[in-house]
Parts: C-alpha cells; structure tokens; sequence
C-alpha cells in the first residue's frame, strides 16, 4: 500500500491535537498504586547518551495484572527497573517522577534507601532462572536468606517458613529439596523457587520479566497457572513482561504495548485484541503465526525498530508503517483516548485524519481465533486423559 | 498424500523386536559422476529412515537412555515437524541424524545408505555437505571473533565447493541477498546485529552448502513474535525453491502447524502421534498430543480464560501390560499412535466420532456460509 500523504497536513490552522487528553489522567474508578509521570531514563555510552525511556505516563492500578508487551529493545525491562532501583550504573533518569506510597522513586540512590521497596514491597522474576539463583548456595538458603533479612526471622522459623513456600509453588517434598543446589533442580523447578524466594516478603507488586520465555509450553502453561493462583491468594499488583501475546491473553487484565521507548497503546485486554488503534498494535496481531493459514506466507513487520541513538522525530513507528502521514514523521502523536481504559498514540484517531480500516486479519482475528480454538477442545467427553485444573 | 507403504513399515519394525541392518556390500558403489548416496537414491523413498534408532548417553558406569526403538521416516521434499517437551529427545534425534551424537543401536539411513555408527571417513565428510542444520540461539552458535564473511563460508571452504575466490563471493553474496541481508554485512562481526538479522545468517550459512535435508533445531525459539514470522517465511521459501527436506523440530504446536506438512509428537524418547500437520488438529488421540494442544497459548483473551489445561500423567493414562504392548499402530491411513491393543479399540471410536463431529461442523459452516 502506498503511503497516505495528507497535503494539509502541515498547516497550523488545523488544531490538530482535538480532542486529545491534554493532562495524563488516571482512571477515577479504580484506585492508583504506583503512577509514572513523564518518565525519561536513558544511557551514557561512551560519551554519548541515548534515550531508551521517552516521556512514558502509565497508572498501576491496586490488584490489577498489567502485561507490558513489546519488541526486545522497546524498554519494556528498562522501564520496569525503575521501579526497584536496578539499573545499571551507567543510566540517567531525565526526568518525571514514579510516585509510590507517598516517595518518589526516582530520587531514591543508595542501597539503604531502596531497601525498604526493592524485594520487600516491589519484588522481581527474571527471565533465566538459572543466572537469577546463585548457583554456589542451596534453594533453601536462598529463600531463607530473604526471610532472615526482610522479615527479621530467626534461622529456624526461616526453614520452616522457606519448606513451607516451596510447597506453597508445590515443588514436591519440599523438606527433601530444601538443601539442593540450583543445577538439582529442572527449568520449571528452578523458576518456581525464584517465585517461592518473591513471595518469601508477600510484596505488594510482582514484576514478571519474561518469567516463561526460556521454558517450553507445558511447563509455561503450569508457571503461569500458578502465577494466577498465587495472584488472586496474595491479591498482588502483578506487572508481566512478556513477547507473547498468546500468555498475555490468558493472564492479564490490561495490556500496555510498548515500542521505541513509549507505551503507543494501552487498554483492557478485550480493548487492545478486539479494537486495536495503533498501526504498531495492528502488525504485531497480524504477525502471529496461528493466523497463518498454509498457502500464503505470514506477515511481518518490515525495517528495524528505532535505535536508541539517533533522535526520534514524530511517531517512532511511522518509518515502518503502511498507515503513516505526513504528520507522523513531523510531530510526535499525542494521547488520545477513547473510553475511560483505552487509549492509543497515534494521529490516525485526530478529528482530522482520514478514516483508516485496521487489515482485515484483525477484524477477523476473534473469528479466526475462536476456530483455532474449537479445533484444539477435543477433550470433552474422552474416556481416558482426565482433565485436572492445576 | 501420506505415504501408505512407509507406514507399514514402521509398525513392522515395531512388531518385530530387532531389525536386519543393511548389508554393505549390496549398495551401488559410487560412481564417477555420481556420489554413493546419488547412486543409491530412489525418488520414493524416503530421504532419511531412522531403524530401531537407540540413542543412550554413559554417565560413568549408568548408562541412560534417551531414545529406544524409534523408527521413523522422513519422505522426500516435506517438513516434518518434531514436538515435545525439553527433555524428550528432540534435539537428539535431530543430532544423531547429523552425526554430532552417536547412536548406539539400529541404524540411520540417508538415501538408503547408512550413516550410522562406524562408516567410511569420505562419507562421513560427503554427507556432511547435504546434511546442514539452523540453531536454535542465532547468538550462540556464531563465533565471535569471525566476520559474517568467513561465517557464511566455512562450509564451502571446508570442502573446497567453489573454483575461485571470485567463485565463492559470489555464492556468498547470493544467499545474503536471499535471506535479506546486504553484502555489506560480510565484514562485521556478530555482535553488530540483531536476533533475527543473526537468525539470517544462521540461516544463510545453512542455506550456501545448498543442502538436501535442513535439521532446525528450534529456529524460532529464542527469537521475538514479529521476527518469527519473518524466520517461518524465509525456511518455508527455500525449502519450496530448492525443494528441501526439513526436520523441523519446536516445542510450540502453533508454529509447527504453519509450517509443518507432517508432525511427529515425542514424549520420553518415543513417538506417540504422527500424522498430517492438520489432521493431528482436527482428530488428536493420544492423551499427549492432547495435553500439548491445550497447553498452546492462543493470543484471545475470551478463548484463554475459558481454556482448560489437560495434563498427561503416563500413569494414569495408560494401564499397559507385558503381554499387550504399546507400540506405534496405524489407526487411519498414514495417522500412528502409540497404543495397545485395548487403547486401539478406543481410539478408533474417538476416531469416529471426532470425524462424525468435525463432518457435521464442516456441513454447519457450509449452510451458514450459503446464507
């Protein structure tokens, strides 16, 4: 499709920004955990400095299961390391404020500072369970430990409390296992000790980074199912980091999709998988490969995402969008929304813009999922595999 | 079409405990103009058959097995794809038909030839310029310290496949071109790219042996949702232009359906399905294939909250005896499940009933349709 060039584009006579949300709002029903405001965070490499956060506003609701998708290299990681204070040593915060409980993180530097928050109240999953467990200390340990520091326990209650956990993730026989090293325990073991060693201090957000990525889909589809089940008994924030929209789909309430550093949509998860407003939004949908069908080759996103280096003018996805105006590669979209829990970045929704159809493939997505799914519910009224919700 | 005879073939071995290795001396010698595996090749046959494979790792004085009796076929010009969990042995049968793991019983055949176990050095290095394999971290398996230049040919090089310098540039900058990627790329080093551009080359390298069969192990695995597709598209299109043959191994039943003409699901070491790519979507049997279907995530969030997740549990599932043993049956022509003989028999009536439900689905969608 050739590139839609409105010629007016330009004209300041048009107030382009109608209708736009002037002042980043929560939503008034539900109830603000953590709120990030104008967030700015980049690099200094080598003298030069980059901007991988740019100007990001997001609201964390109580209780709520926020996923955050996106390429790698969007900022997605980076975006969740302020919150605990993890970024390394050679990241600038620009500007805006991550306001919890009253403090404003972004001003916390020293590790007595964040003690009180990182682990405690904001506690994190990481992607490879196996760099994230200290391979030279047993399981046990390593959750005990936790308990000892932040929960002031004596080294007995700690065993009890840390076996107890780990039947809590339900790691069988957890008194036999509490003394072997991570490299005794599978993939899928290992990732739930590291969930045993978040919920030692019952923090008040999860973050979930990429916590499924390096594990195959059986063992993926149980990590999550306890996920969930831990979420609704410890009625945690939980924050999910993920590439696959298929796990968002199962385990979040609201998705925000990320690229070039910002948040370009973000919604329930009935908003962004049946109504998509973002071109971005749009072509990671068509990209998934259960919607490809034999005969013809899958769609894909075309180009590289932004580099981190260069300054970006406009919309950041505009190089790489059919949908782009000439408004896109001048001035940066503001947010528009379109109910009280969807909005999207994009000039497309301006009053101004001409009326733009989403690819047929993603009107047709529910339709085409739904087959998809009615094709793999074989199991009713089978004899033999006995279903079992884990 | 699946390939009726082949699948006789497979429940055969299976019924009979032990098989005949070939007998060297009965093979065509190579010729001049023909290399051993040409001068042996029939078009029908399959390009790779796996006999009473055993594949087993000694650790000290235990030896553990991985793979035990495992016949499979793989036909000429398709994808088959390989499924199952870590663990299963996946990535170990794909490695032994490369010879990176040894095998140590029954036998693997390439074009009829074997190609297991102790075999003349010339074949060995012969086999190794049509057998190429795509890996699964494109950041692993490039060195370092070498430039896409030397990566992309050290296959040719190796094997003196090109007449000149000018020769082999140009060879290299056309697969380049081919998997989308610029001759000027040939003089960095890895670490300049990005997953899927290393993906590429993981691929271009593969690509430029000019290959008959392709193990990937897990191409897509490390790699992000919207470069997949991209990698899909680039190994569905050579393998149509060249007329390839891919041993598709993943553990994620959704991409494997795209690509995959048949698709094998492995559980412990042993098939437990194979059949047509769609075919194992529309009539599942094995309790296996079943719990994997569910465990797929679907990215629609109405279908996924409703989702139920079925385990399988070997224990609970089958209640197998000494005297009915399980083994790879075929059920409907060129569709295998692991089963004895009480299973067979329910199998079969699931069998019908899924193909009386899916019949009266497809009458459902063709009155709607005409509507």
């Amino acid at each position: 499709m050739a590139k839609r060039r409105n010629p007016s584009v330009l004209s300041d006579e048009i107030d382009w920004e109608k209708g736009a949300m002037k002042e980043f709002t929560p939503d008034p029903n539900r109830e603000v955990l953590l709120s990030v405001r104008n967030l700015s965070v980049g690099f200094s490499v080598r003298g030069k400095r980059t901007h991988v956060i740019r100007d990001i506003n997001l609201d964390v609701y109580k209780g709520q299961v926020l996923a955050i998708v996106g390429e790698s290299g969007s900022g997605k990681s980076v975006f969740t390391k302020t919150f605990t204070g993890m970024l390394d040593a050679n990241s600038i915060i620009y500007s805006g404020t991550v306001m919890y409980h009253g403090y404003d993180l972004t001003k916390l530097i020293t590790n007595e500072q964040w003690a009180n928050i990182r682990g405690k109240r904001i506690a994190t999953i990481f992607q490879d369970p196996m760099t994230s467990l200290n391979p030279l200390l047993s399981i046990g340990y390593q959750i005990s430990e936790v308990l000892i520091l932040h929960r002031g326990m004596s080294k007995e209650d700690a065993k009890a409390e840390a076996i107890s956990l780990l039947g809590r993730v339900k790691i069988p026989h957890p008194e036999e296992r509490y003394d072997d090293y991570p490299f005794q325990f599978s993939g899928g073991m290992r990732q739930r000790a590291v969930i045993a060693i978040a919920l030692a201090c019952n923090p008040e957000i999860l973050i979930c980074d990429e916590p499924t990525t390096a594990l195959d889909v059986t063992v993926q589809s149980q990590i999550i199912q306890l996920i969930k089940d831990l979420q609704k008994e410890y009625g945690w924030t939980t924050i999910f980091i993920t590439h696959d929209l298929g796990v968002v789909a199962n385990i979040a309430d609201d998705l925000a999709v990320m690229y070039g550093g910002q948040i370009i949509e973000y919604g329930t998860i009935e908003d962004v998988f049946y109504h998509p407003a973002h071109p971005y939004t749009w072509a990671l949908l068509c990209s998934l490969p259960q919607l490809g069908t034999k005969d013809e080759p899958l769609m894909y996103i075309k180009g590289n995402p932004p580099s981190f280096s260069d300054e970006i003018i406009g919309d950041a996805f505009a190089p790489r969008s059919e949908y782009a105006m000439n408004i896109d590669f001048v001035r940066e979209p503001p947010i528009f929304k379109m109910s009280d829990t969807h909005w999207a970045k994009t000039w497309l929704l301006s009053p101004y813009a001409p009326k733009v159809e989403p690819p047929l493939i993603i009107q047709e997505l529910h339709e085409r999922m739904k087959m998809a799914a009615d094709e793999l519910a074989h199991q009713e009224g089978d004899n033999y595999a006995k279903p079992s919700s884990r | 079409m699946p390939n009726r005879r082949l699948g006789k073939r497979i429940a055969e071995y299976n019924e009979k405990e032990g098989f005949i290795p070939t007998d060297e001396s009965t093979l065509k010698a190579a010729s001049e103009d023909q290399d051993i595996f040409e001068a042996n090749k029939v078009e029908e046959d399959p390009i790779v058959q796996l006999k009473d494979v055993k594949i087993s790792f000694k650790m000290g004085t235990t030896e553990r097995i991985v793979v035990e009796h495992l016949n499979l076929n793989i036909d000429r010009g398709e994808i088959l794809g390989l499924v199952g969990e870590s663990g299963s042995g996946k990535t170990t049968i794909g490695r032994a038909i490369n010879r990176i793991n040894e095998v140590s019983g029954g036998e693997i055949l390439y074009n009829g030839v074997p190609i297991s176990g102790n075999i003349p050095k010339e074949r060995e290095k012969l086999l190794k310029t049509k057998v190429q394999m795509v890996f699964q971290d494109p950041g692993d398996s490039l060195n370092e310290r070498a430039n896409i230049d030397y990566i992309v040919s050290e296959g040719l090089r190796a094997n003196h496949l090109y007449t000149d310098e000018e020769d082999r540039l140009h060879k290299v900058e056309d697969i380049m071109h081919k998997v989308g990627l610029r001759s000027e790329f040939l003089s960095r080093y890895p670490h300049e790219f990005s997953g899927g551009q290393r993906q590429r080359i993981g691929i271009a390298r593969c690509m430029v042996m000019n290959p008959e069969f392709v193990i990937a192990d897990e191409p897509i695995s490390a790699l992000d949702v919207s470069i997949r597709a991209q990698i899909l598209n680039l190994i569905k299109q050579f393998q149509q232009e060249n007329n390839m043959t891919v041993l598709f191994i993943a553990h994620d039943l959704s991409v494997v359906r795209y690509i995959s003409d048949r698709i094998a699901v492995i559980y412990a070491g042993k098939i437990v399905e194979l059949t047509e790519a769609n075919r194992l979507f529309e009539a599942p049997l094995h309790p296996y294939t079943k719990s994997l279907l569910t465990a797929v995530p679907i990215p629609d969030p109405q279908v996924e909250k409703k989702k139920q997740i079925v385990t399988y549990n070997p224990r609970e599932s089958h209640t197998y005896s000494r005297e009915d043993v399980p083994y790879l049956r075929e059920i409907e022509p060129g569709h295998f499940v692991r089963c004895d003989e009480k299973e067979f028999a329910l199998y079969q009536k699931e069998l019908d009933r899924l193909n009386r439900e899916n019949a009266a689905k497809a009458a459902q969608n063709q009155t709607e349709g005409d509507k």
